[in-house]
């Protein structure tokens, strides 16, 4: 008799409203009256929005055509980006050159997603960065293997932003290293100097320090000495991010428990040995994400140098716009450019979370 | 290789150590050095500015601070004409910053906590309008979503002649977005002062109540009398000034509209561009705080009959602030330093005053100075607050 | 440790980067590293900008090709350095360019607050205002609270003020830092008149989806003259750079073009003879080679043909030469004697 009702509550179906599709609705969209209503406004919102955002980029755009084309249609021109995108993402660089930069980059992004194995960590991988980085400002440079020189006033487009964000992160680092340990120095005045300097560069914007590169700093120097335009804004945006990262890193110190300070003193160890063989190991490894973190600001950040008149990727954007012949199509560049920016930026903090998670659990 | 057993030293080992060794006159040595470096690569500097600023006869000092400004800038807070000094120019940019600012920070902290809520929303859709806002924003730069907004005011609303009108005294053109408000009278200011009266007497009032029920466990509804005071008060002395309710209504006259209050372009995509890009930040600052909280605490307070209303306020907030607040001082900071960015679509902000002074009298120096200073000001005062506001959490804690 | 070799090596590499320039005279360091530094606007089309392939072109441009010509004998032995509005006097001041030909105006207190000198001026500007034709404005007088694009930081925005306090009138600013931009705003209706160099203007004009849609008021309210600038402290230099661009107003006045220049070594007149150099002498006193007119000449052109060449009547821009024609036409160009 039990037996029997037990196998045909086996075979009773659970209510309708817990599996399948309605099931997932009711669950997720329709819990609760209010549940509904919020649902239902959102889906308000999107029917009243997506649809002509639809209308205006896909149905009646143009993808491919000349500028007077454009000036018929209601919809997205999209025909901007085709037409000038070589400019846009290479800018000045010279004719007949372009493979260069173009090899340059895809070697930084070759490594940039070589490194994402923390497998592969090792001291050899840190040369490589080091051969690839000297590879790269050679190829850019040129002057070397037949490769005529080419200034770095005609360095622009997504080159200059990737070097600007990767050499900059880069030479940052150990300058945050080094700002954090002074931070958490014993001694009062390496102490002071370093918290000076990072509150002071947190506490202004990055502007700042970008007009201090442009107008200011030629004129701190000896008479008839100057330095390269590119390099003053990479020194700029350097000062700037080895703040944040001295910051980051000071983090990862202060997580440091005291015991690992004890027991590197109790094994005769030098401050400096502490500090390289016990504690910096671990405590960088805690500061990956929030590194990443940092680096993605930066890259964000190197649009500013917009500002002061360097051909970065959303200058040369500008640049096309302000062609009579493209004048107009805004909204298009801006949002192809926000594409751009979003794939990288996007990569990198999904890949920030996924690291920090690892490394949560490996804890 | 062959070790030698260095010879027993006869000396005492205090004398065996020399100066390098000793950690303390070393520490005391190596301090000495880097202060060395530090002031002497400042001297450097500091000489060779001096003596290019002498060799190319360039002005210095703050001397141009009394001297007509002769531009124009575009809105102000205050009054201000081509004829006014540059300090006056520089003090209508400062200005002009802390209103951005000021309101960027409300509406930041409204729609990031509400996308922070909504984020963690059991309602799917909800949560990943949220979630692609949050990823949308975060990861493209400030500076393009800026030049973005501002393209799409300028590119897509009409002439001041073909304004849309949607309700009366509202008008929206690619001068900005223009509506009617009340005209000036006696009374608003007397109102204005009765409203902060009740606020601070609220706070007053909210203090003592919680005192009370300290000691006697009756609650006591601040809150709710502040909030009935402070919205009928000040209507009170509005019908005691005979209730004025002239309109100071926008309209077209020549080239653009006179009367009623404007927002200019400029001005609503930096603000727009600030308060989307930050508040993607602070949502997901709301959303760590809000998770931060043990689900123990909530059932706990369900417990012990707290009603939800108040499992949110006495519960939650006060902990999940504990967690939100510092991280949202820092993006409130970001916020402030971002609105820097107006030099670049022509927002007279403190940025732009200064860049403009700087383009007329040559002075970079002292102009970039001015500009750090005046940042420096305002996170030093935020950093202030921010450890007065750690202390006061910290007693709460008890 | 790695760190600090990472660090040596890159720090070295940057040092690559630095230039170390020749402490001392201007023309000596010029000679030294084989080219000239020039500054110029770097978005203004018919005065300084590069086409999409990095080839500069314009009238300043063209006016260090001439500067460059003089010194070494070949017009590209010249490097282009885009400067902003604000960027510009500073990168003089420095050191981090030679010449400055990027529009500037000569005023007093530029050459004595901001250690520079102007040479003689290479175009002669003054302010106006574009307007759209809808607007039906007549005059510059009507402007009464309108709504201004200008560039920030220039004398044009301080004459604008000037202007419209002097006729008791007001006005809102729309402050954008680039030209570009700026025009965009302006054809966008973002303000109902764009004022600037009326050579701008032109441009500015010129670029608008429909060009007869807009007029320029009659008024022009500044004199501006737009003049090539170097620094103080090195008189030999600042001849050349004054008599480069003379040599051209020269070249007009007597009749000399890129095509005839050769014929005309061959003349017997004193004059041009003294100017090519077949006659030797003011190559000399400036340090320079005989040759030095003639290379301008031949490479760059004189005034008229840099003048039509870039901003014409037949170019875009469609300037009539006004006050840049010679004094022979009623303009204000003039030479002194090169003798």
């Amino acid at each position: 008799m039990t037996e029997a009702t037990t196998a045909k509550r086996a075979q009773l179906k659970p209510p309708i409203s817990n599996v399948g599709v309605v099931g997932w609705l009711y669950t997720n969209l329709f819990s609760t009256w209010y549940n509904s209503l919020l649902t239902i406004i959102m889906l308000l919102m999107l029917a009243w929005s997506v649809p002509p955002l639809f209308q205006w980029a896909f149905v009646d755009s143009l993808w491919n055509s000349s500028a007077a084309a454009c000036r018929d249609i209601d919809g997205a021109c999209w025909s901007v980006i085709p037409n000038n995108f070589r400019f846009i993402i290479l800018g000045f660089f010279p004719e007949g050159q372009e493979w260069r930069p173009i090899l340059a980059m895809v070697l930084l992004l070759g490594l940039v997603i070589y490194s994402k194995e923390r497998s592969r960590w090792k001291k050899s991988l840190a040369w490589l960065w080091l051969i690839n980085l000297i590879v790269m400002g050679t190829l850019m440079y040129g002057g070397v293997l037949g490769m005529p020189v080419v200034e770095t006033a005609q360095w622009s487009g997504l080159p200059l932003t990737l070097i600007l964000s990767f050499f900059g992160m880069i030479v940052a680092y150990p300058l945050g290293i080094l700002l954090a340990l002074g931070r958490r120095s014993k001694l009062p005045a390496i102490k002071t100097l370093c918290v000076v300097y990072i509150e002071m560069i947190r506490g202004v914007p990055l502007i700042s320090l970008l007009f201090m590169s442009s107008i200011m700093f030629p004129l701190f120097l000896p008479e008839g000495v100057t330095i390269d335009k590119v390099l003053r804004a990479l020194v700029a945006i350097i000062l700037f991010a080895a703040a944040y990262i001295a910051e980051v890193v000071r983090g990862g110190l202060q997580a440091m428990p005291r015991g690992q300070y004890e027991a590197a003193d109790s094994l005769g160890l030098n401050y400096s040995n502490t500090m390289r063989l016990v504690i910096l190991p671990q405590a960088l490894k805690i500061v990956i994400p929030p590194s990443v973190g940092v680096l993605l600001s930066v890259f964000k950040d190197t649009s500013l140098v917009v500002i002061i008149a360097l051909y970065d990727v959303l200058k040369t954007t500008m640049v096309t716009l302000s062609n009579p012949e493209w004048a107009g199509y805004s909204k298009e560049s801006y949002i192809f450019l926000a594409l751009l920016y979003f794939c990288f930026c996007y990569a990198m903090s999904s890949y920030s979370r996924r690291l920090e998670k690892e490394l949560h659990t490996g804890h | 290789m062959k070790h030698k057993i260095p010879p027993t030293s006869t000396k005492p080992i205090e004398a065996a150590v020399p100066f390098w060794r000793d950690a303390g006159k070393r520490a005391i040595a190596f301090q000495i050095v880097a202060l060395f470096i530090v002031s002497g690569a400042s001297y450097y500097l500091f000489s060779n500015t001096q003596a290019n600023l002498a060799r190319q006869s360039i002005a210095t000092g703050f001397g141009f601070w009394g001297k007509e400004a002769s531009f124009e800038i575009g809105e102000s807070l205050i009054r201000y004409s081509a004829a006014d000094t540059y300090a006056r120019a520089l003090l209508v940019g400062a200005l002009n910053t802390l209103k951005v600012s000021f309101i960027g920070i409300i509406l930041t902290t409204i729609l990031g906590s509400l996308v922070g809520i909504a984020r963690l929303s059991s309602n799917w859709l909800v949560s990943k309008v949220a979630g692609s806002f949050i990823e949308l924003m975060q990861n493209i730069p400030v500076l393009l979503q800026l030049f973005f907004w501002y393209a799409v005011f300028y590119e897509s609303f009409p002439s001041p002649r073909q304004a849309l009108n949607p309700i009366k005294g509202v008008f929206l053109c690619n001068r900005g977005f223009i509506f009617a408000i009340p005209e000036t009278h006696s009374a608003h200011a007397v109102m204005g002062w009765m409203f902060l009266a009740v606020l601070v007497g609220g706070w007053f009032l909210n203090r003592w109540g919680y005192q009370r029920q300290e000691l006697t466990g009756r609650p006591f509804p601040a809150g709710r009398i502040t909030a009935a005071l402070a919205l009928f008060l000040p209507l009170l002395i509005w019908a005691l000034y005979g209730a004025p309710t002239a309109m100071n209504i926008p309209e077209l006259r020549g080239f653009n509209f006179t009367g009623g209050l404007t927002v200019s372009p400029e001005f609503g995509a930096l603000l727009l561009g600030l308060v989307l890009y930050t508040s993607a930040f602070v949502a997901e600052i709301v959303r760590a705080g809000i998770q931060s909280i043990n689900r123990g605490q909530i059932e706990a307070a369900k417990a012990i009959a707290l009603r939800p209303g108040q499992v949110l306020r006495l519960v939650i907030i006060p902990q999940a602030l504990r967690v939100i607040i510092p991280p949202l001082t820092s993006q409130m900071l970001n916020l402030t330093k971002n609105s820097s960015l107006a030099v670049a679509i022509g927002y007279a902000d403190f940025v732009a005053v200064a860049n403009t002074t700087i383009n007329q009298t040559g002075q970079a120096i002292e102009g970039v100075a001015m500009i750090m200073v005046v940042y420096l000001f305002f996170s030093l005062t935020t950093s202030v607050f921010m450890n007065w506001y750690n202390k006061h959490m910290a007693l709460v804690e008890r | 440790m790695k760190l600090t070799k990472t660090l040596v090596l890159v720090l070295s590499l940057c040092l690559m980067l630095v230039s170390f320039a020749h402490a001392g005279k201007d023309l000596d360091a010029v000679k030294s590293k084989g080219f000239i530094q020039a500054g110029v606007n770097g978005s203004l089309f018919g005065f300084g900008m590069p086409d999409a392939k990095g080839n500069w072109a314009g009238l300043d441009v063209d006016t260090a090709r001439a500067i460059a010509a003089a010194i070494f004998g070949d017009a590209s032995k010249v490097k282009f350095t885009p400067l902003s509005a604000q960027q510009r006097f500073t990168a003089l001041q420095s050191g981090e360019i030679d010449v400055l030909t990027r529009n500037g105006t000569q005023t007093l207190s530029r050459e004595t607050q901001l250690g520079l000198n102007f040479v003689s001026v290479n175009y002669y500007d003054g302010q106006g205002f574009l307007v759209s034709k809808k607007l039906g404005v007549k005059s510059a007088k009507e402007l009464d609270g309108a709504t201004i694009c200008v560039l920030p930081g220039t004398t044009t925005e301080q004459n604008a003020a000037d202007y419209f306090r002097t006729n008791k009138m007001s006005w809102k600013p729309v402050v954008i830092e680039s030209t570009a931009e700026l025009a965009k705003t302006f054809f966008a209706g973002r303000c109902d008149v764009l004022t600037s160099d009326a050579s701008q203007l032109a441009g500015t004009r010129a670029i608008a989806q429909n060009p007869k849609d807009y007029i320029i008021l009659p008024e022009i309210i500044s004199k501006e003259p737009l003049a090539p600038a170097v620094r103080h402290g090195d008189d030999q230099f600042r001849d050349i750079v004054d008599f480069s661009v003379l040599a051209m107003i020269n070249a007009e006045e007597l009749g000399i073009t890129s095509k005839n220049v050769d014929e005309m070594l061959k003349s017997k007149n004193p004059v041009i003879q003294r100017f090519l150099g077949t006659s030797p002498g003011n190559g000399k006193s400036l340090g320079l080679d005989e040759k030095w007119a003639y290379n301008i000449i031949k490479q760059v052109g004189n005034y008229g043909e840099v003048f039509e060449r870039n901003v014409g009547v037949n170019t875009t821009l469609g300037i009539e030469r006004g006050l840049n024609a010679l004094w022979t036409n009623g303009g204000l160009m003039y030479s002194p004697p090169f003798k």
